[in-house]
């Protein structure tokens, strides 16, 4: 079989196809979706000679198994995790020469939660808005991987970096996220500030491509009542009524109407992909608001 | 008027009205058309317009609240038209409500002249406003955990129509055939923020 196209056969926990999503269309209630932990996304690319927007798999902490139809040439990124083809071992973050017909499986992950499978020439899924990803909540994209789905693969434009193995940043031990306060910090008390500023939260098992959900000290609000529905961007931290922060991921709603207290800065927020549940998470804040 | 800095790349415009944010995301729009706003979402929602992805927030927002926007443009889009059913299950309870016949439901819905304020909730959702302040209704306490696609609904001063099926809350006055969301067509979304809208009864 010489055809260009992936089979999937284990689909794993939830895989999705990734690329650097829609943004732009936030105003028609399109979230942006696209790659948790981007730079991952962007080195695998790389690796097998893709251009950065090619569309490419990520895994949720037990990886995937893929049979290409024809001889392509893969890299695994992200979360670490082992590799084989056929059984044998294979390198991770590096690229690797998959035969046709030959099995490529991405195990469960060592450490962090998000592996990136890159393959040559890209996932070639039908463009929505321009994008290929999956969205979780509005359901935009292909539907997330299921066992015997096969995947379009488009040509490859580009040899295969030569490198051996090249160094990935270890998933955290302890998300540091820094912290600008606002738009609505002023609907919480000063306690409130403190506390999320200085206590130290734990990353919920209830996270997903949507919000890094968190456990902790509750948030005390100083005013009660509803905020109108507002846009949102990426990395706000919204707290519900039970007062844990969510932090905003690439499937987040488009407007929302608990208050906003403060935002992460974007360059922070890929580490958040590789969070396990119980990871321990502190907000700095930085910038010059202050109260 | 107010501006928020939200991060580092963003500001959230505050307002008092809705009229006031419709004027204001026209004059955004209006400004990133001609140039002189370099943004990459313009946001609006019911009191605020959010710009997302600016190199230099803190400088637009200076130059934001010191100008008042003109009103929006009256009738600058064609009118949309909605086919409706007015068959809703909710049809008895929004009369009861609004103290009138379900016709009665049917023909002052139809008589009025909508406008999308905003977009959110889910792709091609639009939050319409149009209707008299005392038409507004409220959502159910518990939302239904299906609403079939198509479903036109009220919930407070808005209605809306679901462009797919999905849970929701809102009080159901009728149908419509209208394709809300399409992403092969050109432009997907049938509403987007500003659209005028008239909805049309049609007999069942």
């Amino acid at each position: 079989m010489t055809d260009r196209a992936l089979a999937v056969v284990r689909a794993g926990a939830l895989t999705t196809v990734q690329d650097q999503g829609r943004p732009g269309h936030a105003h028609l209630g399109v979230p942006r979706s696209g790659s948790l932990d981007a730079p991952a996304a962007a080195l695998v690319n790389r690796l097998v000679g893709n251009p950065p927007e090619a569309a490419l798999l990520e895994t949720t902490l037990n990886g995937c198994d893929v049979r290409p139809r024809s001889t392509v040439t893969v890299a695994v990124g992200g979360a670490p995790c082992p590799v084989t083809v056929d059984g044998r071992p294979a390198a991770w973050g590096a690229p690797v020469r998959v035969p046709a017909g030959s099995l490529l499986s991405v195990g469960t992950a060592v450490s962090g939660v998000r592996s990136y499978v890159g393959v040559s020439g890209g996932v070639a899924v039908e463009p929505v808005l321009g994008s290929r990803s999956t969205d979780l909540l509005s359901g935009l994209g292909p539907p997330p991987l299921t066992d015997g789905m096969v995947l379009p693969l488009g040509t490859p434009m580009a040899p295969h970096a030569r490198v051996d193995v090249v160094p990935q940043p270890r998933p955290p031990a302890e998300l540091v996220l820094r912290v600008t306060l606002g738009p609505r910090d002023d609907w919480f008390t000063t306690a409130a500030i403190h506390t999320l500023t200085t206590h130290t939260y734990q990353v919920s098992s209830a996270s997903n491509r949507i919000g890094l959900r968190t456990e902790g000290p509750a948030l005390e609000r100083a005013r009660p009542g509803e905020l109108p529905s507002e846009g949102m961007v990426l990395g706000a931290i919204q707290v519900p009524p039970d007062g844990r922060p969510v932090v905003f991921l690439a499937d987040h709603p488009t407007t929302g109407g608990y208050p906003v207290i403060a935002v992460v800065r974007p360059t922070d927020l890929p580490a958040t992909a590789q969070a396990v549940p119980g990871t321990p998470v502190r907000f700095v804040q930085v910038g010059t608001r202050t109260r | 008027m107010r501006a928020l800095p939200v991060g580092d790349r963003a500001l959230l415009v505050e307002v008092s009205t809705d009229e006031e944010a419709q004027a204001l995301h026209a004059d955004l729009l209006r400004r990133r058309a001609e140039g002189s706003l370099s943004v990459r979402e313009i946001v609006p929602a019911a009191r605020t317009v959010l710009l997302d992805g600016l190199d230099d927030p803190a400088g637009l927002a200076a130059r934001l609240t010191t100008s008042k926007p003109p009103p929006a443009p009256a009738r600058a889009q064609e009118v949309v038209e909605i086919p409706v059913h007015y068959d809703g299950p909710d049809l008895a309870a929004v009369a009861d409500h609004w103290d009138v016949s379900p016709q009665e439901v049917a023909r002052i819905h139809a008589a009025a002249e909508f406008r999308v304020a905003f977009c959110g909730f889910a792709p091609g959702f639009g939050y319409l406003t149009g209707l008299p302040a005392r038409y507004g209704v409220p959502r159910h306490a518990t939302p239904r955990t299906t609403v079939p696609a198509g479903s036109v609904g009220l919930a407070g001063p808005y209605t809306g129509v679901y462009p797919r099926s999905s849970p929701g809350g809102w009080q159901l006055i009728g149908t419509t055939d209208a394709v809300l969301w399409d992403h092969a067509r050109v432009p997907a979304a049938l509403l987007s923020p500003g659209t005028p809208v008239r909805f049309v009864p049609v007999e069942s």
